[in-house]
């Protein structure tokens, strides 16, 4: 499969008819006294791919375990499907960075599938025929069949984040959270992961928030951008957020955006391209 | 050797006899290599060597101590190794906090366990019992200590085995899932300090590590299959222990020089096998699957 690279695909319209999958009103998120943002108005339609940009610190992935309901808010409402986040949730998939894995690890690439089916429940693994394709399923689906029954350890980064996304798609997520997936991936790998992401929230209508550093490899799905800077946020498309204007606001210093050959090219602000927590991470 | 210190080692004229007697022991052993084969699974995916090591030293602590005040051993060895677990427990998640903690605490462990030893004033092969094994301190009451303690270990193993494996491999998306991965941290450890103080009844405590770590570590180099992995290890610990008791029978020596040779042996075979498997490949796998 050949993606036209460069070749932006018509922007879905998400109109008011289309269900919200995910919705902040007025939200403020604190760590001790600082305020990570505040008055945060966001509502992510079903199919909508929505990239979390921000320097380090600027509160992305505190509002990643906000969702997962592993943080309260403190202030203002978040609803997931109308409800209040809860922990576990079958509603929300999601999808870590690539580590390092110990090549001993025992834990195969269906292993980890099985992990995100039924990993959560109490009592012994206790496998059955059904559980068996449904985790088939799944790897044909993100093109990981192959390398099913290999340990972890032993597969590339690139094939170990095709099997991270079938195992965030265990529950058929209604909403995708991904925490810089395409980190330290060579590009042909990152594209390939991103063309998993679009093609589920196409065929399954799954909202897609994905927290990065770098825009340019998702801007083909992006149908909007937060980018969260010094306590505060701007959301808009790509065209709206990402101009000298807005991020030399955000940033409260000049910043020059060039967009060029369908790229974006950011100059001048303090975004880090190798950020802390890329450690230990397998060559 | 000369044949006399050969037969002063190794006499197994009354073979029939003696297992008659220990009939109990071996039992005992059993039931501990199942205990020591699964809880060395997660000891190796939760990477706590260590952490076995430490809660060893004050199990001993805990069993001198009791021996001394002449209260029932195995009591003591639990208490000890279910406050070294406490305060492991208690250090924190991070492994280099972890590993300085119980590197401070295991010496004075031993030390403390040295001191109760040293004011104890009667038999002398229960000392020495302590720290290297020996069968005779297996008597029946005891065994059915070593025996309760192993079921409820088993039980909570069944409870918390998905989410522990979950929380211990893939502690990210585990805690996205909903797994309480904080709150199992504290309770694997506890579970971890019971399994050791039982084992401590018959290896002693400077080998507990053989039936506690080395059984999933042979294991995990022949195989990466979650099914296979506790099944391999307990037949291992089980093989380890049992046939060391057997052997040790008809000997003057403690168990646990069998013990370990035997669990060693299995090591240095399953490195052997899964080095001729990494070589050859792990499993079938395709041409280099172009994405795209």
């Amino acid at each position: 499969m050949t993606e036209q690279s460069g070749a932006i695909a018509p922007q879905a319209t998400f109109t008011s008819g289309t269900p919200v999958v995910l919705s902040l009103t007025d939200a403020e998120l604190r760590r001790g006294e600082r305020v990570l943002w505040s008055g945060l108005d966001l509502e992510l339609r079903r199919g909508e791919f929505i990239a979390v940009l921000g320097p380090n610190g600027s509160g992305k992935t505190s509002l990643l375990h906000a969702i997962l309901g592993r943080l309260p808010l403190s202030a203002g409402t978040l609803l997931i499907d109308g409800r209040p986040p809860r922990r576990g949730s079958d509603l929300i998939g999601y999808i870590p960075q690539q580590r390092a894995v110990a090549p001993h690890m025992p834990l195969r690439a269906r292993d980890l599938v099985r992990l995100g089916v039924d990993g959560h429940r109490w009592g012994l693994p206790l496998g059955s025929r059904g559980l068996r394709r449904r985790i088939d399923e799944l790897l044909t689906e993100v093109g990981a069949h192959a390398y099913a029954d290999m340990p972890l350890g032993l597969l590339s980064g690139g094939e170990q984040q095709r099997v991270r996304v079938a195992q965030a798609l265990a529950t058929d997520p209604a909403l995708l959270l991904c925490d810089e997936p395409l980190l330290s991936l060579d590009p042909h790998h990152q594209h390939a992961i991103v063309d998993l992401l679009d093609r589920r929230r196409r065929a399954h209508g799954a909202a897609v928030l994905f927290v990065t550093h770098e825009l340019n490899p998702v801007l083909p799905l992006v149908d909007r951008v937060l980018y969260l800077a010094g306590g505060r946020f701007r959301v808009g498309t790509p065209d709206e957020v990402m101009t000298s204007s807005v991020l030399s606001d955000l940033y409260g210093g000049p910043v020059e955006v060039v967009r060029a050959h369908g790229r974006y090219l950011i100059a001048g602000a303090p975004i880090p391209h190798h950020p802390d927590h890329a450690e230990g991470v397998q060559s | 050797m000369s044949t006399d210190t050969w037969h002063q080692i190794f006499n197994y004229d009354d073979y029939g006899q003696l297992l008659a007697l220990v009939a109990n022991s071996i039992l005992a052993a059993a039931v501990l290599g199942v205990v020591g084969g699964l809880i060395s699974t997660f000891v190796m995916m939760r990477d706590l060597a260590f952490a076995v090591h430490g809660i060893a030293e004050l199990s001993f602590a805990g069993a001198a101590a009791a021996l001394l005040l002449g209260v029932n051993v195995v009591a003591g060895s639990l208490l000890g190794s279910v406050l070294a677990a406490a305060v492991i427990g208690a250090m924190g998640v991070r492994v280099r906090d972890r590993n300085s903690a119980i590197g401070v605490l295991m010496p004075f462990g031993l030390g403390l366990g040295v001191l109760f030893l040293s004011l104890y004033k009667g038999r002398a092969a229960n000392k020495f019992g302590l720290l290297t094994g020996q069968i005779v301190a297996v008597d029946t009451p005891q065994t059915a200590w070593l025996i309760g303690v192993s079921v409820v270990v088993l039980l909570v193993l069944a409870v918390i085995w998905r989410p522990l494996t979950f929380a211990s491999l893939d502690p990210d998306v585990a805690a996205a899932r909903g797994v309480p991965v904080r709150a199992l941290s504290p309770v694997f450890t506890l579970v971890l300090g019971l399994a050791v103080a039982t084992t401590i009844q018959i290896v002693g405590a400077l080998l507990v590590l053989a039936l506690v770590v080395t059984p999933a570590a042979a294991a995990i180099r022949v195989t990466a299959s979650p099914r296979l992995i506790p099944l391999l290890s307990v037949l291992f610990a089980v093989a380890s222990v049992v046939g060391g008791i057997l052997i040790a029978l008809g000997s003057s020596i403690p168990i646990s020089p069998y013990v370990t040779t035997i669990a060693f042996v299995i090591y240095l075979a399953c490195r052997a096998v899964g080095a001729v498997r990494t070589r050859g490949g792990w499993a079938r796998r395709p041409p280099a699957v172009v994405p795209g």
